[in-house]
């Protein structure tokens, strides 16, 4: 038998891995073809097909304050505090664990580690008793301050990960000229640590945005509630299910993360670096 | 502790609190509750039952059920599909083509960043009588059924591995791209095929990666809600009621929250053993 080149045999084992990975793309590109194309077909079914001619107006349907803008602002608003609480916090809280030795660390990381991984599904038949105890429940701010402390362990991870990689030297310069833990965080290394801080923050914010189950259970009203919960809304009260409204708003809904995704993905130069964080 | 240590801790205070307040709480509450008869509605006081709940659980049918459920539905999406998927995938893309690579990694992670809910309304489609995997059989000649009502497990598990494979295939890239590539070439030029490099040097050189996907996508698996909800609403019946279905569907449609509890408390346990153990697979990064 011929031995073939080393260089043959490279390209065709690419030529494979090219055809194996296109045929997996393929079978994921069919359920994203479907909502693309149902939002532009005015007769839009539940399979994928070419649309009977292109029409916007499934979107006019439903860009309505009712339909859309209402649900989009409350999950902006949800989705926004409980962003913001969650990176202060783990700011504040990465700064000493990542700078000052302590006997608690350790202790303490490992708790976090462990809350990481905890399963926070299990939790919410207890949070909802809870919340009807100490009259959280329905509330915007009780549904931020769980979502804030849901995302927090990882949260807190993740940023003193990111910490750990700015050079202490630049502080110890400032704090011999007096500058104290807060300034030195504020001043120092933040600025110095923006691509791990724009991860924490597009992370938690994603993870909320694209998250049912916590408003589902916490909120009650529904001029309260996000997008991820309003969206069945589509097959409940409505009747006959439009699937090309339902495409339409699926699409507009999901944008702003697919969005965020892109413009991190892209700063940190593919891959999220979220593989590499929690990859151990 | 001296006054500058305590000075120090000072900015972990308002983490602490919320950790303390809205997670340690709920949890401490939980394994409360559920040695009670707490119930939803008009009850004055609960009063502790002991192990009752967990005795009913073991008895339940419908709790046998659900952890079987959650059983093949974890094995099935999470170790078979997205873990062996991911790495298929991240493995084929050290060799493809770069446009193949982008275009391949783009879709695959669009699946993952889209919101959970969404996701289940696409592959609810996909799956639907009318849907297109049935139109793609009957393109084919090939028998169509039901799959929602039919097979409704397998829906919601392909369902997961659509949604979740994304992550696995970004770790094993990760991992992949670490191994030097001197010892591959070298395994190669010394005849080893590509299952033989595959098997005795890639998988032992990423096994912490392995490890640790593992268990990152069981436990992200078992706490599945959204998805399943959005596609059966664990039916027909309760053919594909998991764990936290029958959790919810036990507290609120029954109004047995002291029962939903105890099953909410198991699933925590269950997901707690698989912490310590991801733990220890991450001990030396501490």
């Amino acid at each position: 038998m011929a031995v073939t080149p080393l260089a043959d045999r490279r390209r065709n084992r690419r030529l494979a891995a090219d055809a194996g990975l296109l045929t997996v793309a393929a079978a994921f590109v069919l359920p994203l073809a479907w909502v693309v194309l149902s939002a532009l077909d005015p007769r839009a079914d539940l399979r994928v097909k070419i649309p009977d001619g292109v029409t916007l107006g499934n979107f006019n349907a439903i860009l309505t304050s009712e339909i859309t803008f209402t649900p989009l602002l409350n999950s902006l608003i949800l989705c926004g505090g409980a962003t913001l609480l969650t990176v202060v916090c783990a700011a504040l809280a990465a700064y000493p664990l990542s700078r000052f030795r302590s006997r608690l660390n350790r202790p303490f990381l490992l708790s976090i580690l462990f809350a990481t991984s905890l399963p926070i599904t299990a939790i919410m038949v207890p949070v909802y008793a809870l919340f009807v105890q100490v009259d959280l429940i329905d509330t915007l701010q009780g549904t931020i301050l769980f979502f804030a402390a849901s995302q927090l362990p990882f949260a807190i991870w993740l940023m003193k990960n990111f910490m750990d990689g700015v050079p202490k030297e630049l502080e110890e310069a400032a704090w011999t000229d007096g500058a104290g833990s807060l300034q030195s965080l504020l001043r120092i290394v933040l600025p110095l640590m923006g691509p791990g801080v724009a991860v924490v923050t597009v992370f938690s914010f994603v993870m909320m945005w694209g998250n049912f189950f916590v408003p589902f259970m916490l909120l009650l009203t529904p001029d309260q509630m996000p997008a991820s919960v309003s969206i069945n809304e589509f097959f409940g009260n409505r009747g006959l299910v439009a699937y090309g409204q339902l495409a339409a708003f699926s699409i507009v809904y999901s944008t702003p993360v697919i969005l965020l995704y892109v413009l991190v993905a892209r700063r940190l130069g593919g891959g999220f670096a979220l593989g590499g964080a929690v990859k151990g | 502790m001296t006054p500058r240590s305590l000075t120090r801790a000072l900015p972990l205070t308002p983490a602490l609190v919320l950790l303390l307040l809205f997670l340690a709480g709920p949890i401490a509450y939980c394994a409360w509750i559920a040695f009670t008869d707490l119930q939803l509605t008009g009850q004055a006081e609960s009063s502790f039952v002991g192990f009752e709940n967990f005795r009913t659980a073991f008895r339940d049918e419908g709790f046998l059920n659900a952890v079987w459920l959650t059983l093949v539905f974890t094995v099935v999406s999470s170790l078979l599909g997205q873990n062996t998927l991911g790495l298929a995938l991240a493995s084929l893309m050290q060799r493809a083509s770069k446009p193949v690579r982008t275009l391949t990694g783009g879709i695959v992670i669009t699946a993952w960043v889209l919101p959970e809910v969404v996701a289940g309304f696409l592959l609810y489609a996909f799956f639907r009588k009318e849907g297109t995997l049935n139109a793609l059989l009957d393109l084919l000649h090939l028998p169509s059924q039901n799959w929602l009502f039919t097979l409704p497990i397998l829906a919601v598990s392909f369902a997961n591995v659509w949604r979740g494979t994304a992550f696995s295939m970004l770790v094993y890239s990760a991992a992949l791209n670490e191994i030097p590539k001197e010892i591959t070439e070298a395994a190669e030029v010394d005849g080893a095929g590509g299952w033989r490099r595959m098997w005795h040097i890639t998988l032992p050189m990423i096994r912490r990666s392995i490890g640790t996907n593992l268990m990152l996508n069981t436990l992200q698996t078992l706490s599945v809600f959204g998805l399943i909800w959005v596609m059966t609403r664990g039916g027909p019946g309760d053919k594909s009621q998991t764990l936290p279905l029958f959790m919810y569907e036990q507290a609120f449609q029954n109004s047995m929250i002291g029962y939903g509890t105890a099953v909410a408390l198991l699933l925590l346990l269950v997901g707690s053993v698989f912490s310590v153990v991801y733990m220890r697979l991450l001990r030396t990064e501490v």
